[in-house]
This record gives structure tokens, sequence and C-alpha cells, in this order.
């Protein structure tokens, strides 16, 4: 566009008047979509405890662990270990215990329903929400890539396109999985209910998700509870892919798409949003 | 369903439990007006108008706005309608420019937002402080600028002068008032008698769940019971002879020596045939006062008991 083709604008008025006479309509969707993602992300990285959660938290285990080496690591360096674990960490405390928390006290806060009275269909809302964690999902990925590169992570992949599109499938389906659980958990229960449960659900998952210790070194009856897991799952077929250089195989993948079924349905379902 | 009728409800019952928080409600909005529910606390006013909005589901009853079913039609409705809750709707963490645009963002063809934060006061730092921590009233005018920034045809205002400074609530009578002037029909609750009185063409006075009385400020003062005249004379006039000079149905009583007070249905004519028995009699009243009836008064009339201020 430029400024001296066009027509010049009218001077304004001396007083910015309002025109409030109705133009009532809804926006394109696109431009819904846009101002949604733009104000979930805004929120989300303003928040500071969801940034300690999100970034903090499995950037210090990636650090930590590999510094210490206490890690049975089958010979090779912890950190090619630890980065496909801290990676599905980033995964569930973006799409799961971080949205449950935010979206349980929007619910709270009344600014569902509030969001419920504009043109906004509930399925843009919901959209703008996965938008906001893929993209925050992103820059976490980024930089524990990064910060595992530093510490000498040596990643095998089962070669490039293979590798990415497995990564997108696992992705997908546990995003779609702890997006569920997260708003099922918000949906339904009190704000600080949510609060709590999901915190405390975060800290299971991490002891026994196969995040920064192996499932092996689980008692064999918790093992078996934690293979099924969504967690398990995920960093399982994360480590297949990103440490031994071959496909995620059918266990993870199909557990992980059990959970999004179930998640994204019982969601779906449930989710009340006053 | 008529044009003219921006919402119609009929028989409308809302329940909670045990408490029966709309029971049998009835009342129409005429397009391009304002409308004030007015009632005290508890009334069922926020409930009514929920309903309206499509939030809640009424348990009888019809509703209609602009001849749709609020819920069933909601998606057709929400580009049409604005909406102003009594709290909360809002991000905690959100800038008020940040929720306005967001909202704006919503519409097809909304106000921008900057004139109308500028136009509620809230532009500078107020519009860059988280929501909250905006003060109660800032909070209500954001709420308030939400509801219009999409450029509705209806507006639901639930209590849109809570909690404001003298100052505040002026302008925001006077955005109403510009709104009716703009086309927009406007349907608010408030608690306020002077508000109600000052905005409303049409008041609905609800108490507990039921409508208790309708129409303008005017029919609503005028007609019913009756006014009051008061004046000060010299004690112990002959009342009878007064009455017999007023119109049937006139009372006049002498209270603490030399102070009266005459009821009636007081009109021009009665004013004058009072002044006439005064002068025919060589008394010149003084202090003499015709109380009309404020919609306080009758509110008190119409459910014994007081609003709060
Ligand atoms: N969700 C609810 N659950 C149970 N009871 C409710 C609910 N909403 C309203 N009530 C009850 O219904 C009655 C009417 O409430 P409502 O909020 O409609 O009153 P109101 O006229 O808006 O009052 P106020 O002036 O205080 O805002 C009250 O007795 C209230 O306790
Ligand atoms: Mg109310």
């Amino acid at each position: 566009m430029t400024a001296t083709t066009q027509p010049a604008p009218a001077p304004p008025p001396a007083r910015p008047a309002l025109d409030l006479r109705p133009a009532p309509g809804a926006a394109p969707v696109g431009r819904m979509l846009a101002g949604q993602t733009r104000m979930e992300l805004t929120l989300n990285l303003r928040h500071g405890e969801s940034v300690l959660l999100t970034l903090l938290i499995p950037v210090g285990l990636l650090v930590f662990f590999s510094a210490v080496d206490v890690l049975p690591a089958d010979g090779r360096d912890a950190v090619d270990f630890l980065v496909p674990g801290v990676l599905a960490l980033a995964v569930m405390s973006t799409a799961f215990t971080g949205q449950a928390i935010a979206t349980g006290f929007e619910r709270r806060y009344g600014v569902l329903k509030r969001l419920g009275a504009t043109p906004l269909p509930r399925w843009v809302l919901l959209a703008g929400k996965t938008l906001a964690v893929l993209a925050i999902m992103l820059i976490q990925a980024v930089l524990l890539c990064a910060v595992g590169l530093a510490l000498g992570w040596d990643p095998r992949l089962p070669g490039v396109a293979a590798g990415i599109g497995w990564l997108l499938l696992l992705v997908v389906l546990g995003t779609a999985a702890f997006s569920g659980l997260g708003l099922l958990m918000a949906g339904t229960l009190r704000a600080e209910a949510t609060l709590a449960a999901a915190n405390g659900v975060y800290l299971l998952l991490l002891l026994v998700g196969g995040v920064v210790f192996p499932l092996t070194e689980l008692p064999g009856w918790l093992r078996a509870v934690a293979e099924v897991l969504p967690t398990a799952a995920l960093s399982k077929g994360l480590r297949s892919v990103l440490a031994d250089g071959v496909g995620p195989g059918v266990g993870p993948v199909v557990v992980l798409a059990c959970w999004a079924v179930a998640a994204v349905g019982l969601a779906a379902r449930f989710f009340r949003w006053e | 369903m008529s044009q003219t009728q921006a919402v119609e409800v009929v028989d409308l019952v809302k329940t909670y439990g045990q408490t029966r928080a709309v029971a049998g409600m009835s009342f129409g909005v005429a397009t391009g007006t304002v409308t004030a529910l007015l009632g005290p606390n508890g009334a069922g006013k926020t409930t009514t108008v929920e309903i309206c909005e499509g939030f809640r589901r009424p348990d009888a009853g019809t509703v209609r706005v602009l001849g749709l079913d609020p819920v069933a039609d909601g998606a057709a409705l929400r580009p049409r309608v604005g909406v102003m809750l009594q709290s909360g709707g809002m991000y905690p963490g959100a800038r008020a420019h940040e929720m306005l645009r967001l909202v704006a963002a919503h519409h097809a063809s909304p106000l921008d937002p900057d004139l109308l934060l500028e136009r509620v006061g809230l532009l500078g730092s107020a519009a860059r402080t988280p929501f909250r921590r905006l003060s109660g009233g800032q909070q209500q005018r954001l709420s308030l600028a939400m509801a219009i920034v999409g450029r509705p045809e209806l507006v639901f205002l639930d209590e849109p002068t809570a909690g404001l400074d003298v100052r505040a609530r002026h302008d925001t009578w006077d955005l109403i008032e510009e709104l009716r002037a703009s086309g927009v029909t406007v349907v608010l609750t408030t608690h306020a008698m002077d508000e109600a009185e000052r905005l409303a063409d049409h008041v609905v006075i609800v108490n507990r769940g039921r409508v208790v009385a309708a129409g303008s400020p005017a029919e609503l003062t005028k007609g019913g019971a009756d006014g009051e005249l008061r004046f000060r004379a010299p004690s112990g006039l002959d009342l009878s002879q007064l009455l017999a000079a007023l119109p049937p149905g006139a009372q006049a009583s002498e209270r603490a020596g030399g102070h009266y007070v005459v009821r009636g249905t007081i009109d021009p004519p009665f004013l004058a045939a009072v002044t006439a028995w005064c002068a025919g009699n060589g008394v010149l009243p003084s202090d003499l006062r015709v109380e009309q009836r404020s919609l306080e008064d009758v509110f008190v009339e119409l459910t014994g008991s007081e609003l709060a201020p």
C-alpha cells in the first residue's frame, strides 16, 4: 500500500466522535482466531509462574541430571536419554498443566462465559488455545534442543523426513491427549481443585513418566501402570526416534491415540463453560 | 413477531432449588428505547437478563430477543447483541486495551478501541493496567465498553453504573442516551430510582421475581395513588369547607398547628381550587408545595419496602 495513491482521508473531527449506530456482524474467522491466539500467547508468556513451569523446570532438570550423571544410560551420555524425556515433559506441562490451570481460572472469572456472548465460536476459542500451546511448545523445543546440544546431546534420527514425520505424529497425539485432559479438568472442577490436581498430576507423571529415569527402575506393578500413561508413552516414543534412530513402535502410538480420543471426547462431552 | 418489540418476555419462570428467582414475569422492550428493570437486591433482574442473553434457560415461559430464541438462535443473535455482565468476564491478567481489542476482533465493523477507551475515561495508564488491578469503577467502564464495541443493535447492561462516582455515572448516562439517539435498544438494570427516572423510556419495577408495575416514569409517578399538597396558614381553618370546594375523594388535615396537608389527584385545577378557597377566606398560604410522587414512592407503595440506595 502506498500512501500517495490513496485519496486523502477526511480531516478528523475536532472531538473524536463515536459512531454508535448499529453495524452488527461477526468478524471473519481468521481475524477472530488471530485475536484469540494473540491473547492466549500474551497472557501465557506474561504469567511468571507459567513461564517457570513451562520453561525453567524442563531446562533445569535437563541441566541438573546431565551434570550429575546419576542415570543409567546404557553406555551413552545421560543427555541423550534426557532430551526426549524433557521434551515430553514440556508437552505435558504446556498442554496439560498450564492449560488446565489457566482455563480453570478463566472459567471461574467468567471469561469463557463473557466470550461466549461475543460472536466467537467455541471451536475458535479452543483452536486459539491450541495454537498458542503449539507456539509455546515450539519455543520450548528450540530452547531445550539448544541446551541439549550445548550439553553434548547426540541425536540419532531415523532419517530427516521420517524423523520429523514421527516427531510430528507423537507431538500432535500428545498435545491432543494432554489438552483434552487439561480441559476436561478445567471444565468440570472448581478452579482451586484444578490448580491442585493439575500440579499433582504433573509431579506424578514427571516421576513415573520415564522423563528423568527409565521405567525399568520402577517396581514391576508400577511400571505396568506407568507404561500406559501418556507421559511414558510420549517420552518412550520420542526417545526411540531421537536417541535410537528408529520409529516409535506401535505401543506408544496406540497408547497416545487412545488417550487423545478418550480425553478429547470426554472434554467435549463434559466441559462446562460457566 | 413484531418488529417493534426488541425483547418480549412472557410468563417467565426460573427456579433455583427452593428459590423462585423469577416467578412469572412478562414485559416488552420497544425497539430503540431504553428500558430499565428496577428492583431491589435479589429481585430477579440478573436472572431475567441472563435468560435473555442465552446464558440460562427458563423453566417456563417464552423469551424472544430480536424475534429469536436466545439459546437456539444464539449464534445468530451474538453479533447483534451487546452484553455487560454484572461482574467478571475478563482475563484477570489482561490489560484494558487488550481485552477491548480482543472483543473488537470478534466483530465485523467494531468501534475504534482507542476512541472508545478515551470515551469511557480509560485511556493512558488505565489502558495498560491488568484488569484485576483496575478500580471497581474502571472495571465497570471497561465492561460497558466491551458491550458496545461491536456496534450492536441491542445491549443488555446489568447495573452499568454500580460503583461509579458521580462524574463517571453522568458520563455513563450520557453514553446510554447517545446509544438511544443512535438507534440502539438498551435494556439496563438498576436499583437507582433517579437513574431509571432520568434514562428510561420504560421502567419495569420488579420485586421477588414479579413485575409489580411498568410504564414510563411519568405514567408510573402519575397514576395510582394521590399526590400531596402542603401549605402553612393560621391554625383552625374549617377543612370541611375546603373539601367541599375540592373534587370528591380529596382529604385534608391539619398537623402540628397550621401545617396543612391536602391529598388528592393533584392537577392544575386542584391547585387552583385550593388557592381560590384560601383567597375566598382571606387566607394567605405560605410554604405551598406540591409533592409529586417519585419512583421511590411508587416502589415503596407497591412493595412495602425501601430500596437500597
Ligand atoms: N445460579 C444461582 N443459583 C442459585 N440461586 C440463584 C442463582 N442466581 C440467582 N439466584 C437467586 O435468585 C434470586 C434472584 O437473583 P438475581 O441475581 O437475579 O437478582 P438481582 O435482581 O440481579 O439482584 P442484584 O440487584 O443483587 O444484582 C436471588 O434470591 C438469588 O439468590
Ligand atoms: Mg443482579
